[in-house]
């Protein structure tokens, strides 16, 4: 076959006619692959809420509490979570801008009293091997059991209580940062928490 | 085509002569950006592969029909869109692997090796010639990927493919999974590369 000309009207055409294709088959993968993609996050939050929460037999995601803050742009979620009726704990999910390449989202889980329970990251986009190392069981453990009004959770460096993750100061600093926001949160809910019956 | 192109010599150039990464030095952006352990580099590589497989295809196809003053925004579509359908299908079947790959996916459409094969090979050769090449071209930039990423992960995390080999709190030359370390990485391996492969022909 010849090649085409390079006359307006063909280019118009071809590009025209490839754009559409392509448009039409990335909407049809779009629709199969939407119903996935939503599916897996709500997995990995509830799967989530499982990792930093006592036991609970409430569905922690359906009463979900949206608390506006001034400390994060965005209103702060809350997961209260009850046993018996009784307030157990509630995981925050803390945020910051400062990590290394910008957002970490990490969800606390915090005790009626403040403690961390545990932690996990939800979102981040850290270097790899080295700020993605936040994610490991090692550095989280030094959070847990660890009530933030009397430990400090920054690290050394700042004069705080954590070791820093090997060459990432900065995923520590904005880790410890968010951790110290999902807290100021929570205290200042706690008393509508706990008053909050199933 | 008049003469028939030797299908074997076409699939080991990719490897060997014109490997994309230690000869041509295309597509420098990802290589030096996720091969930071040897698994990010395999699955950065596997995703590379996929794409230029199916560019180079469409564009062998569809080769006739483009002007070619537009061939260039064409083919940037067409790659845009395996990019993008790559990065759903990830997105909703292997998450992990989307995790960690993240921002690099979207980088695979500015990714030179892919648009120079379209260019330079799959404009102008028949489909299983381009077809061929891009698993050429593919494997020697998987095998790239994961020589440099396993290499980084060695020396920076004391570590291969998540498995350690040094104890947990070991000191190990952290410059390597930092930026510079890839450049260091990468120039010594493409050093030792050209030595051997110079050679052996």
């Amino acid at each position: 076959m010849k090649k085409k000309k390079d006359t307006f009207i063909n280019m118009v055409v071809s590009l025209f006619a490839i754009t559409i294709i392509a448009g039409f088959s990335l909407g049809f993968v779009n629709e199969l692959t939407v119903g996935p993609i939503e599916k897996g996050k709500i997995e990995r939050k509830v799967n989530a809420l499982k990792q930093v929460l006592p036991e609970f037999d409430n569905n922690p995601v359906e009463e979900v509490q949206l608390i506006s803050s001034e400390i994060a742009k965005d209103s702060v979620e809350v997961y209260p979570a009850f046993k018996d009726n009784e307030f157990v704990g509630a995981a925050v999910i803390g945020s910051t801008e400062k990590g290394f390449s910008g957002l970490i989202k990490i969800m606390v889980g915090f005790k009626p009293d403040g403690t961390i329970q545990n932690i996990e990251v939800l979102e981040q986009k850290e270097t790899p091997g080295l700020g993605t190392k936040m994610k490991d069981d090692k550095f989280i453990a030094q959070y847990r059991g660890k009530n933030p009004s009397t430990f400090n959770v920054m690290p050394t460096k700042d004069q705080g209580d954590i070791d820093a993750l090997t060459g990432a100061t900065i995923t520590t600093r904005a880790f410890g940062e968010a951790v110290q926001m999902a807290y100021d949160e929570f205290m200042k809910n706690n008393s509508s928490l706990t008053t909050l019956k199933n | 085509m008049a003469e028939k192109i030797n299908q074997t010599q076409n699939f080991l150039k990719g490897i060997v002569k014109d490997n994309p990464v230690f000869v041509m030095l295309l597509g420098m952006c990802p290589t030096l950006g996720v091969t930071s352990s040897a698994f990010n580099g395999l699955g950065m590589g596997v995703a590379t592969m996929f794409v230029l497989l199916m560019s180079n295809i469409v564009v062998s196809l569809v080769k006739t029909q483009i002007p070619s003053k537009v061939r260039i925004p064409a083919f940037i579509i067409i790659i845009a869109s395996f990019v993008t359908i790559v990065e759903m299908v990830l997105e909703a079947f292997i998450p992990f692997l989307y995790e960690q790959l993240g921002i690099f996916i979207p980088l695979i459409v500015v990714n030179c090796l892919i648009l120079g094969r379209a260019e330079a090979y799959a404009s102008k050769n028949n489909i299983l010639s381009s077809i061929i090449d891009a698993l050429g071209m593919g494997l020697g930039f998987v095998i790239a990927l994961t020589a440099l990423g396993a290499i980084r992960e060695i020396l920076g995390s004391g570590s291969i493919f998540e498995f350690k080999f040094v104890p947990e709190d070991a000191n190990t030359f952290i410059l390597f999974i930092l930026p510079p370390g890839a450049f260091i990485a990468l120039a010594y391996l493409t050093v030792l590369f050209n030595k051997i492969s110079i050679k052996t022909t």
